[in-house]
């Protein structure tokens, strides 16, 4: 070996073409599947995971409709149970994008992102895999809440096509707000400083609307906020679609709000997955 | 070792290194893994790189060489500039200016196919600890996109070279330090990389788990592969590597093989301690003839070092006859290698400035430092 590069200096590079478009897809489409079995893997592992992931929202369904339910007056068929129940579908979905931004984070920080990246492997592939398995888990988790939901004395009011396109704006949400932990996850890098960023701002964002009391009820100034943020306008939606109400007023505001934050976040996700190292 | 294992050691041996490199091996069978125009340059070849973070220049014009199938120590302490290296290299970073090749695919232009070839580990870990290491290897293997015999038979084959059988099965988490090093680099070597950066290996490791780390890695390397190691210790470059060369602050400020390096920086260090305080000066001046290089000698320990050259067991032989013949007392008698510490401070006047990657400590000198320009 020798260190210096005279002598050398005339090597020429291969000149290496891009593998077809199409190949590109179809392993790109391998590697999507493969790391959403690894995340399955890793949940299945971990009881204490799915445990809090199910637990928690039954929880919340449980201290609303039982705690705080008496004490909030709302004018709807079903009483506060049917008020409760889109506006806790919604916000579970909300903060079950923590575990998103939580693993990505610490998987940054452990180096095995750095490691992917440094393999022939479709860079989408670790936001994909984990998004769709994020949705897989969001499903399950809605629908146990939805369970303990008809326990409890819910019912939708509108049909069943309603109520199914209600669940999927629901988990449609959920994968939404992933997209921004996931963001967050990359770019802050810090698994401890990513769940109390995520407390800082999904608490607002969720408490700050209208799932679990009326818009009107709070200080002017709030309803401000509380009234135009997206989480409201979806849940306001759900509502429509759970109880039977006017469904054109909110429906496309959702579906700009929804489609707005991924064409947003979708792209600075993977930009900082690109650049993280 | 039990004669059953022995056969079934033999039955995975993998294929002599005599074998055709980029030849149809049998377990080539991926989709990712493109056939490209055969390169008879050398596996690693870096020219003249720089990569700055800000105002910190992280490599100040780096030139490296590896020829195929060699093993390379990159060797230099904490913040020299070996990670970036790696990182440019494995493509995670790019060059801001130069270029670097492996196996003659630009790192810059073509990093997809310079990833098909490559097998990085060391410092980060692509283990999921509540996988077993099975499931960890096969994980890997279909990232890879092997198909289902080819990734069982390469995990079967991984897991009972690097000595993980028998823990294959329990979820990775419960493993020893020096097994998940021991797996991560296995992962590695899932797809069979023609080309692996290992990135200080062995850091954190206790000695016994680094002598094991020591032996997987050495007979990756009697496979042929090539080998690109960084690391903080001489020893571990000296015990691996066929060459070294030492990187500090960005530049390469020495190479040759571990030999020549010792050459260049005075060998190996014979040290004693005195038992008798006073009799300490007598001691120096009995071994001063021996090299030529004048004895170290700190008077508080009675402990007395000489540089000793190339001839070291005889230096060894000749100093214990001559304190014996003055009849003074020795503890601790023995020959040491360099330290990296004595290799910088050889090369460059300075000793290291890592100090085993304390951040705090760095920037505290490097505090004082400023603190001493602007008074």
């Amino acid at each position: 070996m020798t260190t210096t590069a005279t002598g050398l200096r005339s090597l020429v590079a291969l000149d290496v073409p891009n593998p077809p478009r199409a190949l590109r897809f179809r392993l790109a489409a391998a590697d999507t599947a493969t790391l959403n079995r690894r995340e399955f893997l890793i949940w299945l592992r971990n009881p204490a995971f799915i445990f809090f992931t199910i637990v928690q929202p039954v929880m919340f369904v449980l201290l609303f409709r039982y705690v705080f339910g008496g004490a909030i007056s709302v004018r709807v068929p079903g009483g506060y149970v049917d008020f409760l129940m889109p506006g806790i579908v919604a916000q579970s979905a909300a903060f079950a994008s923590f575990a998103t931004a939580i693993s990505l984070a610490r998987q940054l920080q452990r180096g095995v992102i750095d490691r992917f990246r440094a393999m022939p492997m479709a860079r989408s592939a670790v936001l994909l895999g984990r998004l769709t398995a994020d949705t897989v888990r969001l499903v399950v988790t809605l629908l146990v809440i939805l369970g303990v939901g008809y326990a409890v004395g819910f019912r939708f009011r509108d049909g069943a096509v309603p109520a199914l396109v209600m669940m999927l704006l629901g988990v449609a949400l959920g994968v939404t707000i992933c997209t921004i932990s996931a963001y967050a996850g990359l770019t802050i890098k810090d698994e401890e400083a990513v769940s109390s960023f995520g407390l800082v701002w999904l608490f607002p964002l969720t408490f700050v609307s209208s799932a679990f009391v009326t818009v009107s009820s709070m200080p002017g100034w709030l309803q401000a906020f509380a009234k135009n943020q997206p989480v409201t306008i979806v849940i306001d939606e759900m509502r429509s679609l759970a109880l039977g109400g006017p469904l054109a007023l909110h429906a496309w505001q959702s579906a700009v709000w929804l489609v707005g934050i991924c064409a947003v976040f979708v792209p600075l996700a993977v930009r900082a997955y690109r650049r993280a190292t | 070792m039990h004669p059953q294992l022995q056969g079934s050691a033999v039955e995975v041996a993998e294929p002599p290194s005599g074998t055709p490199r980029g030849g149809d091996r049998p377990d080539r069978g991926d989709a990712a893994r493109r056939r490209i125009a055969s390169w008879d340059g050398p596996a690693i070849y870096v020219e003249d790189v720089h990569k700055s973070f800000g105002d910190v220049q992280a490599l100040r014009g780096i030139n490296l060489v590896v020829e195929r199938g060699n093993v390379l120590g990159v060797l230099g302490p904490n913040g020299a500039g070996k990670t970036t290296a790696v990182k440019i290299l494995t493509t995670l970073l790019r060059p801001d200016r130069g270029r670097a090749l492996v196996e003659g695919r630009d790192v810059a232009r073509s990093p997809a196919a310079v990833r098909e070839i490559i097998g990085l580990a060391g410092q980060s870990t692509a283990i999921q600890e509540e996988l077993t290491g099975r499931e960890n290897l096969d994980i890997m293997g279909r990232l890879y996109h092997l198909d289902p015999a080819t990734r069982k038979r390469r995990s079967d084959e991984l897991l009972e070279r690097f000595d993980l059988h028998e823990a294959a099965d329990r979820p990775t988490k419960g493993y020893s330090g020096g097994m998940q090093r021991r797996l991560d680099l296995a992962l590695s070597l899932v797809a069979r990389p023609e080309v692996v950066f290992l990135d200080e290996p062995t850091t954190g490791l206790d000695p016994r788990s680094r002598l094991s780390m020591w032996d997987v890695i050495r007979e990756m390397v009697a496979n042929g592969t090539t080998l690109l190691l960084t690391t903080q210790y001489l020893e571990e470059a000296d015990a691996l590597a066929d060459e070294i060369v030492v990187v500090d602050r960005g530049t390469v400020i020495a190479a040759g093989t571990s030999q020549e390096l010792k050459n260049q920086i005075g060998g190996d260090v014979l040290e004693f301690v005195v038992v008798e305080r006073d009799r300490v000066a007598e001691a120096a001046r009995a071994v001063s003839g021996l090299s030529g290089a004048e004895p170290l000698v700190d008077r508080e320990t009675g402990r007395v070092g000489v540089r000793v050259g190339m001839d070291a067991s005889q230096s060894l032989v000749e100093t214990i006859r001559r304190l014996d013949a003055l009849g003074i007392h020795t503890e601790d008698l023995g020959i040491r290698r360099p330290s990296l510490d004595d290799v910088f401070l050889s090369l460059t006047g300075h000793v290291t400035e890592g100090d085993g990657g304390d951040p705090a400590a760095q920037k505290g000198r490097s505090r004082r430092r400023r603190d001493r320009r602007e008074q």
